[in-house]
């Protein structure tokens, strides 16, 4: 019986992988947004409504990860922008080797910003190293409020925050002081946006932020 | 569900220390896992018995350790686990700046095998 010492992270595989992914991205002056949320909290319509904003000024490409389906991608190529599709057949995350493999696909486009929309989900994608600069959590005031402490994993790793569906705010009992108390407990130094994907309010500062975020890249 | 991958990666790289070190069947994996990974126990060994079928693995044991959550204040030095689910406040000085001892473990700290052929590998060899 021999007894073999590994003391060997599970993720050094994908953190190895993902720091590849990075080196490529900042070489290329790129902006990587790593977008995640559960199902239904409105990153395809915030996508969508984005994608609008920034017509003409930034040239995005994204790439949409999908248990199985391709809806989300059919409405972001509607919106005329290169998107691949990644269907992960039952895995509840993207991983770095998804996206190194998603990028050959875009990476003779000369896109400014890239988006990665993860798998619906606000605990598994927390775990993976995508490669991204700077990781958003959507979160929509339907969900509720407690879901910072429910899933702190994510919001701790989250630079940004958006908190989406802002318009049906009186119609839930999402306790916006809780939820910034909360957020504050977990990560003091997240930045949030308050917005409504569908209305458009709140949009603006987010759009401009990324415009910001994008020229501090270009090289 | 995303212990199914990291079971996947922790055979992977289980197999290939134990090609590596001449091992053909082993008895014992020892993993330690942080709570702030929200890897479940339970979720680890379904997904390791169900994918485990090859004979390096049959009737191989998992055995996790998880470790809790434990912060340091960068202010007063305070060392304590968050009584708030995963907050970081110091109870000692309030401050909230502060950084992780442990929680994010997720790592395999040994396993143990036969070489298959009777022969003494001698204990705590080291892998790579």
């Amino acid at each position: 019986m021999a007894q073999i010492r590994m003391e060997t992270n599970l993720l050094g595989a994908n953190d190895m992988l993902a720091a590849k992914n990075r080196r490529i991205f900042k070489a290329r002056g790129l902006l990587v947004i790593n977008l995640m949320s559960s199902p239904g909290s409105g990153k395809t319509t915030l996508l969508e409504k984005t994608i609008e904003a920034l017509r003409g000024r930034i040239e995005l490409g994204v790439i949409e990860g999908d248990l199985y389906t391709d809806q989300d991608a059919m409405r972001i190529e509607n919106k005329g922008v290169e998107v691949v599709q990644i269907n992960t057949e039952g895995t509840c995350h993207l991983d770095a080797g998804m996206i190194e493999k998603a990028w050959s696909r875009l990476e003779h486009l000369p896109i400014q910003l890239l988006f990665i929309e993860n798998v619906g989900n606000l605990v598994c994608p927390a775990e993976f190293d995508l490669g991204e600069d700077i990781r958003v959590v959507v979160l929509s005031t339907t969900e509720g409020h407690d879901k910072v402490l429910k899933y702190p994993l994510v919001f701790q790793q989250a630079q940004v925050v958006v908190l989406n569906k802002i318009d049906l705010l009186p119609y839930t009992d999402f306790d916006l002081n809780a939820f910034n108390r909360d957020l504050q407990l977990v990560n003091p130094q997240i930045r949030v946006f308050q917005l409504s994907g569908r209305t458009g309010e709140g949009l603006a500062q987010w759009t401009e932020w990324l415009v910001e975020e994008v020229g501090k890249r270009v090289i | 569900m995303h212990e199914m991958s990291l079971i996947a990666e922790m055979m992977n790289m289980v197999r290939e220390s134990a090609a590596h070190n001449n091992i053909t069947r082993i008895s014992r994996i020892k993993l330690v896992v942080g709570k702030l990974t929200m890897a479940m126990p339970h979720s680890l060994r379904f997904a390791f018995h169900t994918m485990a079928r090859d004979g390096l693995f049959q009737g191989t044991e998992l055995l996790i350790e998880e470790r809790e959550v434990a912060y340091q204040c960068c202010q007063c030095g305070e060392k304590y686990l968050p009584d708030m689910p995963y907050g970081q406040l110091c109870p000692n000085c309030g401050s909230k700046a502060s950084h992780l001892l442990s929680g994010r473990e997720l790592f395999v700290e040994y396993y143990e095998g036969d070489s298959g052929k009777g022969e003494e590998n001698g204990a705590n060899t080291h892998g790579n």
